[in-house]
């Protein structure tokens, strides 16, 4: 059985890290939670979201939720602010779909057009 | 919602917005009995929202005009031959319980525990504190964030070194609350 003496090994190890992340603004990841981001899917993807940051290990990244935006027909919904460029709304996400925006997003600073609210009803 | 966990998740969400300190989360499966209580200490709500509180048109969001949470848990309640109750009182908080017949063909199975719970962790690392109480036939699962919170002194619980052993004990501990009557037998 896992026991809470393990976390103290595990806090010296993030001291580190949070003070690297404190030196520069991050990029954002904010997923939908309300009652409809919820039933269409959206805790897979933020939990997909974060272990993609883990295993990445982007420290400069946060992962967070907000409520309903009013487009409950296109949950779940993921909006990407990297700082200096244009929010980009990602809509029905899908886990699979979030290595992907990582990758190609967050870390290379191209969004992937083909799942974004812009290209939804073309 | 093909999941209790996810009901649990979306009602916990209000629990945020009313901006509570503790929320407690009561998962029971006793004999046929599933009993699931949400308690908060957050905002509460007046009378006059708490008696249209159950209906579908109900909610606070300026986004769109309905609200479904508290709707459809209550439904799914009834519809599994429970009941399903909601107390609160302004400035102190909210009390919601719900049973289901554990044996009934409409009851949609727990669901990830784990993953609601790790949810609601990435989504407000810092406050309100969660616990998770959770009994199945005898064995039981203790999970408070605030033992976390202390044993990690202070630092963020949405790292992610932390919230992976989070994950860990939450499947581990719930594996074996539910598993436990089988082996004593």
């Amino acid at each position: 059985m896992k026991s809470l003496a393990e976390l103290e090994a595990i806090r010296q190890r993030t001291l580190d890290k949070v003070n690297l992340r404190r030196e520069k603004e991050g990029t954002r990841i904010v997923v939908g939670m309300a009652t409809c981001g919820i039933a269409a899917g959206a805790r897979p993807v933020l939990l997909a979201c974060m272990e993609e940051v883990a295993k990445r290990n982007l420290l400069n990244v946060t992962v967070a939720q907000t409520g309903c935006i009013g487009m409950c027909r296109l949950e779940p919904i993921v909006e990407v602010t990297v700082p200096g460029q244009e929010k980009v709304t990602y809509v029905r996400v899908k886990p699979e779909m979030v290595p992907k925006i990582i990758a190609e997003h967050v870390v290379n600073g191209h969004p992937v057009t083909e799942y974004t609210i812009g290209a939804q009803d073309k | 919602m093909p999941e209790i966990a996810l009901h649990i998740l979306d009602l916990a969400e209000n629990c945020v917005k009313a901006g509570a300190g503790h929320v407690i989360i009561t998962v029971s499966l006793e004999g046929d009995q599933l009993c699931v209580t949400i308690e908060d200490d957050g905002c509460g709500m007046d009378e006059a929202l708490l008696a249209r509180v159950e209906s579908p048109f109900a909610t606070t969001r300026t986004t769109r005009k309905v609200g479904l949470g508290i709707p459809m848990f209550k439904q799914l309640a009834e519809m599994c031959e429970g009941t399903f109750s909601i107390r609160s009182e302004k400035g102190r908080g909210t009390l919601l319980a719900a049973t289901f017949r554990r044996s009934h063909v409409d009851l949609p199975p727990i669901g990830d525990l784990a993953g609601t719970m790790r949810t609601l962790i990435i989504a407000c690392p810092d406050r309100p504190e969660f616990c998770l109480r959770y009994r199945q036939d005898g064995g039981e699962f203790v999970f408070d964030t605030q033992e976390i919170r202390k044993a990690v002194g202070g630092l963020s619980l949405n790292e992610p070194e932390i919230l992976e052993w989070i994950g860990e004990y939450l499947t581990q501990g719930l594996a074996e609350a539910a598993g436990s009557h089988r082996q004593e037998q």
